[in-house]
């Protein structure tokens, strides 16, 4: 059980992120007004998107430390990242998109195990499908099967219930809180939503204009705000 | 009347389709390398060959591949023949006159490739090697197709630039000495024999128009696809 700490900062003409935190295993909840840094921040975390200046580590596995020359590169951090769009590969049927990323798993076991992860997410009938086929909920729930697939140390989530409806929310909620429970890592979860953030946060951190203005449990950050975030 | 002609011009056709897709998608994918120098410079040194009359073409080609040059001579020495007034030379010809088709419908084909999809495949743990072939050039496919079709049309109508580099008449592989289609329907007309000018270029204008369409059908199947 390893902690996610990191101390990021970055300035892109007017914007500028400056944060440093550590989030421990379980879900820790961002929150904050669009534009705030919240996805730039899970950008970066992966590796996606250059820093200034920073360090990022999972226990003691350091992935960032630019005053030591230290980046390791995105595809060697052992990270899961669901994506607003979810980015399901179009050209790969649902058993493929969650099998690539088990290249490190002997070839024979990967069909098994992907299929066991789209059974463990409800959607095991979809594996033969392509993911122009899936609805909304359905295609959540592959993405979140693939991302599983890696066996991560950090799962980073961006917004990725934004465009369901309140029902299918609820389920795929209350599914990433069974799986934080299961996982035992860091997860951090980018959302507007503040009924999201009372079911599944253990931690909340509260992001304007690239800094971190509350942190704390759920309910002493989201006593200070509105609904809406 | 003997159809070699059109057979030599669509084995230069394929090849040069073939050479030019693969030297085209490395020239696209270059030209999306975020620190290229001079982008714009490049992309019109390889754009140029749409807008250079065909012996201007040509004339650098004798230049650079000709038996005194550097090329020509590293050539003969690996296999014994030279690159002007051969087979080869009619390939390199009709192969820079696609190039830059190649090069723009491949450029095309990686544009239409989201960024998302390419960051989830390097966070599921992928390389770039690995991303580029299981789904950079899968989802570029179209571009890839549609620049490899109209690589190769125009490979095969090319006239100026072969006539340059290799010549009015090639030996082709397992023909006869002869000459390229388009060149024929030159020389038949010139010399007098106007039903084969006109047969042989109903016959390459079918072909050709063939390859454009199927070329098409199949580029707007794999957008549907999604």
């Amino acid at each position: 059980m390893a902690d996610l700490a990191f101390q990021l900062e970055l300035v892109r003409g007017d914007f500028t992120l400056q944060v440093e935190e550590t989030c421990p295993p379980g879900v820790t909840c961002i929150i904050g007004p669009s534009g705030s840094g919240k996805s730039t921040l899970l950008a970066t975390l992966a590796g996606l998107a250059d820093v200034d200046r920073g360090r990022v580590a999972v226990g003691s596995e350091v992935w960032l430390d630019r005053a030591r020359g230290v980046e390791v590169p995105v595809h060697e951090r052992r990270l899961s990242y669901v994506f607003q769009g979810l980015a399901l590969f179009p050209h790969l049927n649902a058993l493929h998109n969650v099998e690539y990323g088990m290249h490190d798993v002997p070839r024979a076991e990967r069909t098994e195990r992907a299929l066991k992860l789209l059974d463990r997410v409800g959607v095991k009938h979809l594996a033969k499908r392509k993911p122009r086929t899936f609805s909304g909920g359905e295609a959540q729930r592959v993405a979140i099967a693939r991302a599983l697939a890696r066996s991560p140390k950090l799962v980073l989530l961006d917004e990725p219930f934004s465009a369901l409806d309140r029902e299918l929310r609820a389920q795929l909620t209350a599914l990433v809180r069974d799986l934080a429970g299961e996982l035992k890592v860091p997860i951090v979860h980018v959302t507007h939503s503040i009924a999201e953030v009372r079911l599944l946060a253990d931690q909340v951190l509260r992001i304007d204009k690239g800094r971190v203005v509350a942190r704390g449990a759920p309910g002493d950050v989201l006593a200070e705000i509105s609904d809406d975030v | 009347m003997s159809w070699d002609p059109l057979k030599l011009s669509l084995e230069i056709a394929t090849i040069a389709m073939m050479v030019s897709l693969v030297v085209g998608t490395g020239l696209a994918l270059l030209m999306r390398w975020r620190r290229l120098p001079v982008p714009d410079l490049v992309d019109a040194l390889i754009s140029a060959p749409l807008v250079l009359p065909p012996t201007v073409l040509g004339y650098y080609l004798l230049v650079a591949m000709g038996p005194d040059s550097v090329v020509g001579r590293g050539w003969h020495a690996l296999t014994g023949h030279d690159i002007i007034f051969t087979f080869t030379g009619a390939v390199v010809a009709a192969t820079v006159g696609s190039l830059p088709l190649v090069v723009r419908s491949v450029r095309v084909g990686l544009e239409s490739v989201e960024p998302n999809l390419l960051a989830a495949a390097r966070t599921l743990g992928a390389g770039p090697l690995r991303v580029l072939v299981t789904v950079t050039l899968p989802l570029a496919a179209p571009g890839l197709i549609a620049g490899a079709m109209l690589g190769f049309a125009r490979a095969l109508g090319d006239y100026g630039i072969t006539q340059m580099v290799a010549g009015a008449r090639i030996q082709g592989i397992g023909l006869d000495t002869t000459s390229p289609a388009s060149i024929f329907v030159y020389d038949q007309f010139i010399g007098n024999h106007e039903a084969a000018a006109r047969n042989m270029a109903i016959v390459t204008t079918l072909v050709g128009v063939t390859i454009l369409f199927v070329a098409n059908r199949v580029t707007r199947r794999y957008y549907h696809r999604g």
